[in-house]
């Protein structure tokens, strides 16, 4: 097995906390994080849950210091909190000491206030400072400028499995010796445009999500925003750090299936796997626990069980997706459960999949159903995106 | 075990390097592959129209085509005529990866979407439009029609950004995730369109260089 | 009833995007998915909007509105049967 690369810091904001602690905490509680919208105004309101963080935008403005003129989208909010999180955490005192980068994903970018201030555009000048922070590299560079990197800023899009490749692209620059340190996640914000979408795809649960059960309704949408630092093995021993985690695989790969759906025998998902396991030299024996992707539609649950099949045969090892904790967040749900499965590694501890009561026909796969404790020493961690972009990531004690 | 190979890992890799195999580059009704010009309208057409004359031209048969947004559609025309120019096996099209960047991500049908939800008297969001409201969709479509099933990534830049695609397909190629990397950018806003990608592979001939790169991008 | 299904075939073509089929080549017991028009789940998503926005009709579960999504013939039929507008 190959040590992978170090993860030092980590940083989150999510429907079930604002920082790495209070996640934890109600993971360790079984403590779901669903319920009806406070902060956006979306007429399906009483018809869905969602997965909201606390914070209102001016919150988190007033403990970034922003100026009353800023023109912050609720992406880059979420995205600069958990940053900060995630540097502080690395106590990382000074960003120019070494070659640092940030790989941050999104996909919806500042729709939230584009959609807000759309019909004022022309005419409400103040309203016009949220054109330019539309784009979706408008997050990214806000967040390196709060952190003071320079060194190499890129935003990474591809659907519901960006962050996790925002993960697995820093992860292969340290390893190359590109960069000595960088931080990677991912960040979206809740929108009517997203809420919308997917409701028009006739996948959003009235009731709080129930992965890989039977009779699951699909998914509840959430917001968040989740950071890793890595850093190279020479930073780590100069500085004398202590390391949370290892990053030790990655695998992305096609599904070339449908723009949405995942193919029936998941074949996507099970070369991904593969491929994560490959780079980290593991057996598939030897992963203790799947944080699955698991987002509780028809098609997703079904299919990645196929793949978890495929890849572990009869022996498939404890799983559980966290997405009934905090919904579904998109772009950010490769990093916001790249900190859980961190969290499991450090707790040894599996993480409820909640809301889960029978077993589905096809497969008759049990996910884990309330927190459990064993030692962990690999942890596996799937997202999916529409477009049939799969990635698994692995990490290591 | 020991494994004699017959050069050393450092020639290994050396070899690894990817060359620039074929390009393919879309503009104002111009489609120029491997510097040939393949297409070119010399009446003001609009992307819609212009994409549909390709199609017929082409002969390509795939219906599914006309169902893709104007993103997906620029990235998979400028994909089938490059990939069409060359002849990849269906065992190296499995692990062929796929890099592609713009500008404005999907912007381009988000506004198509928005305008569906902003009504409140015609509140129809359109399912089929949504689905294309992310950069990386396109490139799923050619996936899908060369059953290509290598690492996907898919970058916001501001700029055409030649220097990014090069380490990105170097570093795929020498940490053997890909033998053959598609590589490019596809752009399309109001104001119009254009894509140009290449397949960096190690039957290429061109250097896989920033400046080659660029060179090709812009065809004088 | 042959108006609406002229109507219908003339809006399928349209809002589907099947830029090769003509009213004509859609017979009135032709499967819409499958072999037939070759469509696919986000085609159902997207005739769902249709029924509700040109018939008043709303279906909420996916998975049944196959059923009435067989062919012109029993999707006329229920238009018929169901319609608010």
């Amino acid at each position: 097995m190959k040590k992978g690369v170090a993860i030092t810091g980590m940083g989150i904001v999510s429907a079930i906390g604002d920082s790495v602690e209070e996640n934890l905490q109600a993971l360790l509680t079984s403590k779901s994080g669903l319920g009806i919208s406070k902060h956006i105004q979306t007429h399906h309101k009483n018809a869905i849950k969602i997965g909201e963080v606390g914070f209102t935008n001016t919150e988190i403005a007033t403990q970034l210091q922003l100026s009353e003129d800023n023109n912050f989208t609720r992406t880059s909010l979420l995205g600069c909190l958990a940053a900060k999180e995630a540097i502080q955490n690395a106590g990382i005192k000074s960003i120019s000491e070494y070659k640092t980068g940030l790989i941050s994903a999104t996909t919806v970018g500042g729709m939230d206030m584009t959609e807000k201030y759309w019909k004022q555009f022309a005419s409400n000048p103040e309203s016009q400072k949220y054109i330019s922070s539309h784009h979706a590299g408008d997050s990214t560079e806000k967040i390196a400028a709060s952190l003071g990197i320079t060194d190499y800023v890129t935003t990474i899009s591809t659907a519901c499995s960006s962050a996790a490749n925002a993960i697995m692209l820093g992860a292969r620059l340290v390893k190359a010796g590109k960069l000595d340190r960088v931080v990677v996640g991912g960040t979206d914000a809740l929108s009517k445009f997203t809420i919308n979408g997917f409701k028009s795809l006739m996948i959003l649960s009235e009731t709080n999500c129930t992965p890989f059960d039977a009779n699951r309704s699909g998914l509840n949408l959430g917001e968040a925003a989740a950071y890793l630092v890595l850093e190279s093995d020479e930073v780590v021993a100069a500085q004398n750090k202590s390391v949370l985690a290892y990053v030790s695989g990655y695998g992305n790969a096609n599904d070339a299936f449908h723009q949405t759906a995942s193919s029936k025998t998941g074949e996507g998902a099970y070369l991904a796997m593969k491929k994560a396991l490959e780079v980290a030299g593991l057996k598939s024996s030897e992963i203790d626990y799947v944080n699955a992707h698991g987002t509780a539609t028809q098609n997703n649950d079904l299919s990645e069980s196929i793949a978890l099949q495929r890849i572990f045969k009869e022996k498939i090892p404890s799983f559980s997706s966290t997405k009934a904790f905090t919904g579904h967040t998109l772009a950010a749900a490769g990093a916001v459960e790249a900190v859980f499965s961190i969290l499991a590694l450090q707790k040894n501890s599996m993480f409820a999949n909640l809301g889960f009561k029978t077993a589905m026909p096809e497969t008759g796969l049990v996910p884990v159903t309330q927190l459990q404790k064993k030692e962990l020493k690999h942890v596996l961690s799937n997202s999916f995106g529409f477009g049939g972009n799969c990635s698994t990531l692995l990490f290591s004690k | 075990m020991v494994v004699t190979r017959p050069y050393s890992l450092k020639q290994y890799l050396l070899n690894n390097k990817p060359n620039i195999q074929a390009w393919c580059s879309v503009q104002n009704g111009t489609i120029i592959c491997n510097g040939k010009k393949i297409v070119s309208f010399e009446k003001e057409r609009t992307f819609s129209e212009f994409a549909k004359q390709v199609y017929k031209d082409q002969q390509w048969e795939y219906p599914k085509f006309f169902k893709m947004d104007r993103l997906s559609k620029l990235t998979f025309l400028t994909a089938e005529i490059l990939l069409n120019e060359l002849t990849i096996s269906s065992e190296e099209k499995e692990n062929l990866a796929v890099v592609l960047s713009n500008k404005s991500a999907s912007l381009d049908t988000d506004r198509k979407y928005q305008d569906s939800i902003n009504s409140i008297e015609n509140f129809y969001p359109s399912p089929a439009v949504f689905v294309y409201t992310l950069p990386n969709i396109g490139m799923g479509e050619v996936c899908i029609r060369h059953k290509i099933q290598g690492e996907n990534a898919f970058f916001v830049f501001d700029d055409f950004n030649p220097l990014f695609l090069k380490q990105y397909a170097e570093s795929l190629t020498q940490n053997n995730k890909a033998r053959q990397v598609l590589c490019g950018w596809t752009e399309i806003d109001e104001k119009g369109y254009n894509s140009f990608l290449y397949l960096a592979s190690p039957n290429g001939t061109l250097p896989h260089t920033e400046e080659t790169i660029k060179k090709l991008y812009t065809p004088s | 009833m042959n108006a609406l299904k002229q109507e219908l075939k003339e809006n399928i073509i349209e809002q589907l995007n099947l830029e090769e089929f003509t009213v004509e080549d859609i017979d009135n017991d032709d499967a819409l998915f499958g072999d037939g028009l070759g469509l696919d789940s986000i085609d159902a998503l997207e005739l769902i909007v249709m029924l509700d926005k040109d018939y008043g009709i709303k279906l909420t579960d996916p998975e049944k509105s196959k059923e009435i999504f067989q062919s012109i013939n029993v999707l006329a039929e229920y238009i018929t049967e169901h319609r608010t507008k």
